[in-house]
C-alpha cells in the first residue's frame, strides 16, 4: 500500500462522509437523487462495459461504442414505432410482447453492426501503428452519427413510451418517489450484467476471451482463433449498447443524434474508474459514475457535473490508475 | 562529337546536387509549401478580388501550428494526448483576458492590455505550465492512462471557462481583443505611408507609457495576419526540427520505441516524457494566443474535444514524426473540413443540372433537394473519409522515414518469425 493509495481512501472518505452528512440531514432528497442516480448508472455501466471488453482485448479506446449505442435507441425506436401505435403510456399486454420481441432484435442487428464495423475499420489496421484504429474509430463515430443524422436530422427524437408509468405504477416510500421505470432500468441491467458475467467465465468462448485479453500470442498458440474471440468480444459490447440505448429511450424518451458522444466519454470515465479491462469493475464503475452525477446535479449543481466526472477520472487515475478494481498490469 | 575528360572541369562552388536534394522528399516537400505560401496570397486576390481565402489560410495556419505542436507529443515522444485544445484554451483565454476590457467588469476591476508580442510567449510559459502539473503525477504511468488524464483536462477546461463567467464572460465570450501592433519607429514596408499598406496607421498607448504614441495595428487585416501565421510557423518548424536532431530528440525516439531499453540507457523517462508534453504544450499554448488576436473573441466552445481530435487526425493521416506530413495533413484536414465539405451542396447541385438531373436539385416531399440531402452527409463523409484515408495508408499520408524503416523492420522480422514456426 503506497502513499497515493492512501490518498485515494482519503478521497472516497472525504466524499463519503459528505454524502453521509447529507443523507442524515435531507434524507429525502438524497435518496430521491440516488434513485436517479442509480437509474443512469445503470445505463453507463452497460455502455461502459463494452469499452472496457473492446479495451481490453485489442487496448483500442472504441470511440464509435457511443454512437453504437445511440444507434441502438435509434433502431429500438424506428421498430417499437411499428408496435406502439396507440398504447404509449398504458400497461397492455402488447406493449410488453413487443419489447420482449424488440429488445433481442435491435441487440441483434447491433451485434451484427458493431462485427461489420470491426471488419471493417479494425480488422485490416490490427499490425498498423497503434493510433490508427483509434483514427477509424473516431471516423466510424462520425459515420454513426451521419447516418442518425441522415435518418432524423438534428432535432430530438421521440422514443415510444411502451413503459407503464402513472397511478398505479409508482409509489412513495418515506417521501421518497419511484416508480415503475426506474426500478425496470436497474432490474434489466442488473440482469444483463450477471448474464454477461456468466457467459464470460462459464463459456468456453468467454474463456477464450479472457485467454487473448490476457495475452493474444499465446493464446493463438493454444489453438484460439483470435479474429473470431476479438469478433465476439465486439459482438457482445454492441448487444450490451443495444440494449443500454433501448433502456435510454424506454426511461427518458427523447433520443438525439450525437446522444452516445457525452454518453460515451462518461461510460468510458465510468469503465477507467472501475479498471479498464475489468468486466466487474466496468458495471460497478457505472453505477458509481451515475451516482456521482446525480449527486454533483443535485448538490453542486448540474454545470459543475461534468467538471466533477473529468476531475474524479483525473484523480482516480493519478491516485490509484489501475482503478477500483483493477490489478497492477506490468508494460506490454 | 565533344568529349570532356572526367575530372578536368573542377568549380570553386560545391556543386549544387539539385536533383539530389528534389530526390530528398521531404526538402521538396518544404520547397513546395514554401513556393505556395509565397505566391498563395498574390494569386487568390488577383484571382478572387478578396483577402476571404487569405484569412482562411491564416486561420488554417493556426491548425498547422497546433500539428506541428502535437506531433511533438504523439509523433516524436509517443505519448497520446487526446486534450490537446485545453492548452490552446488556455492560451488563448491567457491572451484575452490581459489584452482586452474583459477583466474590467471581473473582480479585478481592472482592464489590461499588454502587448501581443508579450503575451504570446507569456501564453507559452502558462500553458507549457499546466502541461507539466498535468503531466508530472501521470507520465509515470503507463502509457494509455496520460490519453484518458489529457481526455478528462480537455473536457474539464472549456467547462471552467465556461463556469467561472465572473472572470471569463462565460457564455457571453471575451470580444473585442486586442489586436498585435508594432511601434511605429520600426519602419518597413508595413508603415504604410507609401509602400504596401499592410498594417494601418493607428494610435495605441503601450502599457508602460504614459500616453498614446502612433504604432501601427494590425486591426483585422488578413495579410498581416497571414505573414505572422507563417512566420510563427517558420519559426515553429526549425525549433521542432532542431529539437527532433538533438540530444533530447533522440532520447524521446528511445522512449517511443522502447521505454524499458531506454531508461536502462539511462534516459530519466519522466523528465524527457515530461519535457515533451510541456514544450507540445507550449506550442498550443502561442498557437492559442495568436488565434485569440486574429479572431477577436474568445468563448468556450471553440475548444471542445472535437478540436483535440481533429487536430490529432491532422497528425496521424499526416504522417506521425514527421514535420512535413504533419505540416501537409492539417492542410489537407482543414480544407477537407472547411472548404471541401461546407462547398459540396452547391458543387452537387451544379453538377446535376450539368449532366441533366436537375430534377433532383428540387424540393419534393421528403426529399429536401440534392443540396439539402449533401448538406446532410457532410459528417458522414467526414467520417468515411477518415476511415477511408487511414485504411489506405495506416502510416499517414508521408510517414516519417526512420518509422518507416522500422514498420518494414518488424514486418520482416513477423514474417520470418511465422516461417520459423511452420518449418517447425
Amino acid at each position: 500500500m503506497s502513499l497515493t493509495d492512501y490518498g485515494f481512501y482519503i478521497l472516497c472518505a472525504t466524499a463519503i462522509v459528505l454524502l453521509a452528512t447529507q443523507a442524515f440531514t435531507n434524507p429525502k432528497d438524497f435518496f430521491q437523487v440516488t434513485i436517479f442516480g442509480l437509474a443512469d448508472g445503470a445505463i453507463y455501466a452497460l455502455v461502459a462495459l463494452g469499452y472496457t471488453m473492446v479495451y481490453g482485448i485489442i487496448e483500442l479506446i472504441n470511440f464509435a461504442h457511443g454512437d453504437v449505442f445511440t444507434l441502438g435507441a435509434y433502431i429500438g425506436a424506428a421498430i417499437l414505432a411499428f408496435f406502439a401505435g396507440a398504447n404509449e403510456g398504458s400497461f397492455v399486454v402488447v406493449n410488453v410482447i413487443a419489447l420482449l420481441l424488440v429488445f433481442p432484435i435491435v441487440m441483434l442487428i447491433m451485434g451484427g453492426i458493431n462485427i461489420t464495423i470491426e471488419r471493417i475499420a479494425y480488422r485490416p489496421l490490427r499490425n498498423a501503428p497503434r493510433l490508427a484504429p483509434l483514427i477509424t474509430a473516431i471516423g466510424m463515430s462520425f459515420v454513426l452519427e451521419g447516418i442518425m443524422f441522415m435518418w432524423h436530422g438534428a432535432p430530438t427524437v421521440h422514443f415510444p413510451d411502451l413503459l407503464p408509468h402513472g397511478p398505479g405504477f409508482q409509489t412513495t416510500i418515506g417521501g421518497v418517489f419511484f416508480g415503475f421505470k426506474d426500478v425496470f432500468v436497474v432490474v434489466a441491467a442488473a440482469i444483463l450484467v450477471s448474464l454477461l458475467a456468466v457467459f464470460i467465465n462459464g463459456s468456453k468462448l468467454g474463456k477464450a476471451m479472457r485467454a487473448t485479453a490476457q495475452d493474444r500470442d499465446a493464446a493463438q498458440l493454444m489453438g484460439i482463433d483470435i479474429n473470431r474471440t476479438i469478433a465476439a468480444t465486439f459482438f457482445i459490447g454492441a448487444v450490451l449498447a443495444g440494449a443500454g440505448g433501448m433502456i435510454w429511450g424506454l426511461y427518458f424518451n427523447t433520443i438525439y443524434y450525437n446522444l452516445g458522444f457525452r454518453t460515451g466519454l462518461v461510460a468510458f470515465t465510468a469503465a477507467v474508474f472501475g479498471g479498464i479491462g475489468n468486466i466487474p469493475g466496468a458495471a460497478i464503475g457505472g453505477l458509481i459514475i451515475g451516482l456521482v452525477a446525480a449527486y454533483s446535479d443535485g448538490y453542486i449543481g448540474s454545470k459543475w457535473t461534468e467538471v466533477v466526472i473529468f476531475g474524479i477520472l483525473i484523480g482516480v487515475l493519478v491516485f490509484r490508475p489501475t482503478g477500483l478494481l483493477g490489478m497492477r498490469v506490468p508494460e506490454k | 562529337m565533344s568529349t570532356r575528360p572526367a575530372g578536368k572541369r573542377r568549380s570553386l562552388l560545391p556543386p549544387i546536387r539539385f536533383r539530389e536534394r528534389i530526390r530528398d522528399r521531404d526538402t521538396a516537400i518544404y520547397g513546395v509549401l514554401i513556393i505556395i505560401a509565397l505566391i498563395f496570397p498574390l494569386a487568390t486576390i488577383f484571382a478572387t478580388d478578396s483577402t476571404f481565402l487569405v484569412s482562411q489560410a491564416g486561420h488554417a495556419g493556426t491548425f498547422v501550428l497546433l500539428a506541428i505542436g502535437l506531433n511533438v507529443v504523439v509523433g516524436f515522444a509517443g505519448l497520446l494526448d487526446l486534450g490537446y485544445a485545453a492548452f490552446f484554451a488556455i492560451g488563448a483565454y491567457t491572451y484575452a483576458l490581459f489584452a482586452s476590457a474583459q477583466l474590467q467588469a471581473s473582480p479585478a476591476h481592472h482592464a489590461y492590455h499588454l502587448p501581443f508580442w508579450l503575451m504570446m510567449f507569456v501564453a507559452l510559459f502558462v500553458a507549457a505550465a499546466f502541461g507539466a502539473v498535468l503531466g508530472f503525477p501521470t507520465l509515470r504511468l503507463r502509457g494509455d492512462y496520460l490519453a484518458i488524464v489529457t481526455l478528462g483536462f480537455g473536457e474539464i477546461v472549456p467547462q471552467l471557462f465556461f463556469n467561472f463567467d465572473q472572470w471569463t464572460g462565460g457564455i457571453n465570450a471575451i470580444g473585442g481583443i486586442d489586436q498585435p501592433s508594432l511601434p511605429a519607429w520600426i519602419t518597413g514596408p508595413w508603415a504604410g505611408a507609401n509602400g504596401i499598406a499592410i498594417l494601418q496607421n493607428f494610435t495605441c498607448k503601450p502599457f508602460w507609457a504614459s500616453s498614446a504614441a502612433p504604432c501601427y495595428s494590425f486591426s483585422f487585416d488578413p495579410i498581416a495576419y497571414y505573414v505572422l501565421v507563417l512566420i510563427l510557423i517558420v519559426a515553429a518548424v526549425i525549433l521542432v526540427t532542431n529539437l527532433h536532431r538533438s540530444r533530447l530528440g533522440r532520447a524521446w525516439m528511445a522512449i517511443r520505441e522502447d521505454e524499458v531499453a531506454a531508461a536502462a540507457m539511462g534516459i530519466n523517462t519522466v523528465t524527457t516524457k515530461l519535457l515533451a508534453f510541456a514544450i507540445g504544450a507550449s506550442f498550443s499554448g502561442f498557437a492559442g494566443a495568436y488565434y485569440g488576436a486574429s479572431f477577436g473573441l474568445v468563448s468556450p466552445d471553440q475548444f471542445y474535444f472535437v478540436v483535440s481530435i481533429t487536430v490529432l487526425v491532422m497528425v496521424v493521416l499526416g504522417g506521425m514524426g514527421n514535420i512535413t506530413g504533419v505540416i501537409v495533413g492539417a492542410i489537407i484536414i482543414y480544407f477537407v473540413l472547411n472548404s471541401l465539405l461546407p462547398s459540396l451542396p452547391s458543387t452537387v447541385e451544379s453538377f446535376a443540372s450539368n449532366i441533366g438531373l436537375g430534377f433532383l436539385n428540387d424540393r419534393n416531399g421528403d426529399w429536401p433537394g440534392l443540396a439539402g440531402e449533401t448538406q446532410r452527409l457532410q459528417f458522414l463523409l467526414y467520417g468515411l473519409i477518415l476511415v477511408l484515408m487511414m485504411l489506405l495508408r495506416p502510416q499517414g499520408i508521408f510517414p516519417s522515414r526512420v518509422r518507416e524503416q522500422e514498420l518494414k523492420h518488424a514486418a520482416v522480422q513477423e514474417e520470418e518469425a511465422v516461417v520459423e514456426m511452420t518449418h517447425a
